[in-house]
């Protein structure tokens, strides 16, 4: 009885993660997309990833910074190291002590932090987010559809409606999945701002979707080796388990006799 | 160094017989290894090696982790995403302390629970009770302080509350706080005194760890059944009991495969799912989280600390008789540590003569609702400080006292136990029947 109840205590406490508990605001509402990366199985797309590097460029980048992502980093979304290198001279500028001048960045910079409008550092958010929570704090949602901060991004990106009001000087944007409803800044996304090389289609949905998956690489650009790392873990640590327990039912075999009942 | 009678280590060769009579090492690890232990032990026995190795991942993940680590302020935060990014292997190192401290504490509240329920606290193991609640005290002292170092908005606002519990002392709260943080608030000294405790308290409790198995290598294990074994001869002892190696050791490394199996899987496929979101965001004094939550393995005791606000009776009561002295926010930090000082005291509260809950037909249930109860504060502990989670918080929070203060003392007088076992192997062979005559243990 103790062990079945130590068995299912464990196991609910494995459902009761802490960001369950931080409850957001009443009525958000978290789109569950459906992404590649998501679950044991799931890997990067990089044609969004890298779709979504392309909108962060031309959009995000204008107010918010990346500042502990690596522009060398950026050759895992499949491009080459002559790409990385023109991309980085093109786009950003970094301030070079040495010089005590900016100059063009090169990949062994990071991408510049950007705090001009007081916009936060986009480099960790979809991991800073949890999109799902409860049932009654309990965590259950996210057991099953994981953390969701990735969910959260495109749909607090995707989820404006397009009222807007002036509190104390600023205007808030009214936003379904912001906690609280109304968020400072404006619908940054507007039906075919980007133009895509692959010739995806520039909805806002679908750009939400993109910047939402690429900056879940730059939170977790490892996320595909860690995976890679479980599986081996665990096939290993099963088959050990497998192994050690045939040794110690043999071991066992001599002390213990035939069961009675 | 065992009570129960069994074979020592005799050296045979001269070169053992020079190394005996000088440092009897062999045979001290032995003694340990082939220590009598009873052959009844189920599978709640395992959490011992699986907190060892816990200590042992922590350590051995923490010492390389600091490698790259960085104790500043300005630093912290993005020394842990060079981890992250750069270090090779650095986010598995990352996340396996991250996780392996979760494992530590499921694992060290199961032992506890173990021994709750079958009495091992009960003499003669009173001291490896005492000893085990200090390590449990530590780890939560070296756990906090550890989740301080990433310098995220929970570590830098879950170490304000903390250490302000400090402060709601008496007369000298202000001056221990600040002294404990090295400042008027949390600050750089605050975050590299607890980067060096973080790293000193692990080898304390490693010490500590080693005291325990003596004391309880001293006294023999406990058992599901709560009867000693016989140690009126040598071969009644070995009718009771199996060396620890090699029965034990490889029972024990199964379950920790197994329970690995799933550790590693959290590990690779959720690694964030126990940790909070907002410790991804940098520490800013100037922000205050929304909720600020404990890890879950604190939620239990904070849930206790919140339970008493100024309008309970009992605290008014407190704070009326002191002249209030005890207020309500000290009131509840006593709460707090007085909840492990209950847990602490169970030898002297418990005045029944049966160890074992097994055969104790009315403490079974005030057993289970204890562990409901646990589970109980651990959710109230996340949930916002309103009602009806401030009402339900103080009755779970009662329960938790009176379990240890009043039903522990009283059902000792009033239960009447049912009938125990003989002996170890009478409940062992009630359970896997006697061994052939033919089949001989294994050496």
């Amino acid at each position: 009885m103790f062990k079945k109840l130590a068995i299912g205590a464990a196991f609910a406490l494995a459902l009761t993660p802490a960001a369950s508990f931080a409850a957001g605001g009443g009525e958000q509402h978290i789109e569950d997309f459906s992404f590649s990366f998501e679950g044991p199985f799931g890997t990067w797309d990089k044609n969004q990833l890298q779709r979504g590097l392309q909108v962060y460029t031309e959009v995000c980048a204008a107010c918010h910074g990346l500042q502990y992502v690596p522009l060398r980093d950026l050759e895992a979304l499949g491009y080459s190291e002559e790409e990385v290198i023109a991309y980085s001279a093109e786009n950003f500028e970094v301030f070079d002590p040495e010089l005590d001048d900016f100059r063009p960045a090169i990949p062994t910079d990071h991408f510049p932090a950007n705090t001009g409008v007081g916009a936060p550092d986009l480099s960790l958010m979809a991991k800073a987010r949890a999109g799902f929570h409860g049932p009654y704090g309990l965590g259950i949602n996210q057991f099953f559809k994981g953390m969701g901060g990735a969910e959260y991004i495109a749909s607090l990106l995707d989820g404006y409606t397009g009222e807007e009001k002036e509190e104390a000087g600023t205007i808030l944007y009214e936003n379904k999945a912001f906690p609280g409803g109304w968020i400072s800044m404006g619908p940054p996304l507007s039906e075919d701002q980007v133009e895509f090389a692959d010739g995806h289609p520039a909805t806002v949905e679908a750009m939400s979707e993109d910047i939402a998956a690429f900056l879940m690489w730059t939170a977790e650009p490892k996320m595909m080796e860690r995976k890679y790392s479980g599986f081996v873990g665990v096939i290993f640590l099963s088959v050990l388990s497998v192994l050690l327990y045939l040794v110690n039912k043999r071991l066992w075999a001599g002390v213990k006799g035939k069961r009675q009942h | 160094m065992s009570g129960i009678p069994h074979d020592h280590y005799e050296p045979k060769t001269n070169g053992e017989k020079w190394l005996n009579s000088r440092l009897p090492i062999v045979g001290l690890l032995y003694d340990t290894l082939m220590i009598p232990t009873p052959k009844n032990l189920n599978w709640m026995w395992i959490w011992g090696i699986v907190l060892t190795f816990c200590l042992a991942l922590q350590i051995i993940t923490g010492i390389v982790l600091v490698m790259h680590y960085t104790p500043h302020v300005d630093l912290a935060f993005a020394s842990i995403e060079h981890i992250m990014r750069n270090v090779n292997g650095g986010y598995m190192l990352r996340y396996l302390h991250m996780n392996g401290a979760s494992l530590f504490f499921v694992a060290v509240y199961i032992h506890i629970f173990r021994g709750l329920f079958y009495g091992s606290y009960k003499a003669p193991r009173e001291i490896t009770w005492i000893i085990g609640m200090l390590i449990y005290l530590m780890m939560m002292g070296t756990a906090f302080m550890g989740y301080v170092l990433p310098w995220g908005q929970m570590s830098f606002w879950g170490a304000t509350v903390i250490t302000g519990l400090f402060g709601a002392i008496p007369f000298v709260g202000d001056a221990i706080q600040t002294w404990l943080l090295g400042g008027p608030a949390v600050d750089n000294a605050t975050l590299n005194r607890f980067f060096s405790l973080h790293y000193l308290l692990p080898f304390v409790i490693a010490a500590l760890v080693i005291v325990h198995i003596w004391a309880f290598h001293t006294t023999g294990n406990n058992n599901p059944t709560g009867v000693e074994v016989r140690r009126t001869s040598k071969a009644d002892a070995e009718k009771d009991t199996l060396p620890f190696w090699p029965y034990f050791v490889i029972k024990d490394l199964f379950a920790l495969a197994v329970i690995l199996v799933v550790f590693w899987a959290v590990v690779g496929f959720m690694p964030n799912y126990l940790g909070h979101p907002d410790n991804y965001i940098e520490a800013n004094p100037l922000v205050t989280p929304a909720h600020i939550v404990p890890e879950w393995y604190f939620l239990p005791f904070y849930a206790i600390l919140r339970a008493f606000t100024g309008e309970v009776w009992v605290v008014q009561f407190a704070s009326f008789i002191t002249g209030g002295i005890i207020d309500a926010k000290f009131f509840g930090v006593i709460a707090m540590f007085g909840a492990i000082l209950a847990m602490a005291l169970a030898p002297w509260l418990d005045t029944s003569s049966v160890r074992s809950g097994k055969y104790r037909p009315m403490f079974k249930w005030w057993f289970y609702l204890l562990i409901v109860d646990f589970f109980a504060l651990m959710w109230l502990g996340a949930m916002p400080a309103e009602e009806p989670y401030a009402t339900f918080s103080l009755i779970a929070s009662a329960y938790w006292f009176a379990y240890f203060f009043v039903i522990l003392p009283i059902l000792g007088v009033i239960e009447k136990p049912l009938a125990q076992p003989e002996t170890i192997e009478e409940d062992f062979n009630a359970h896997y029947g006697k061994a052939d005559a033919e089949a001989t243990p294994a050496e």
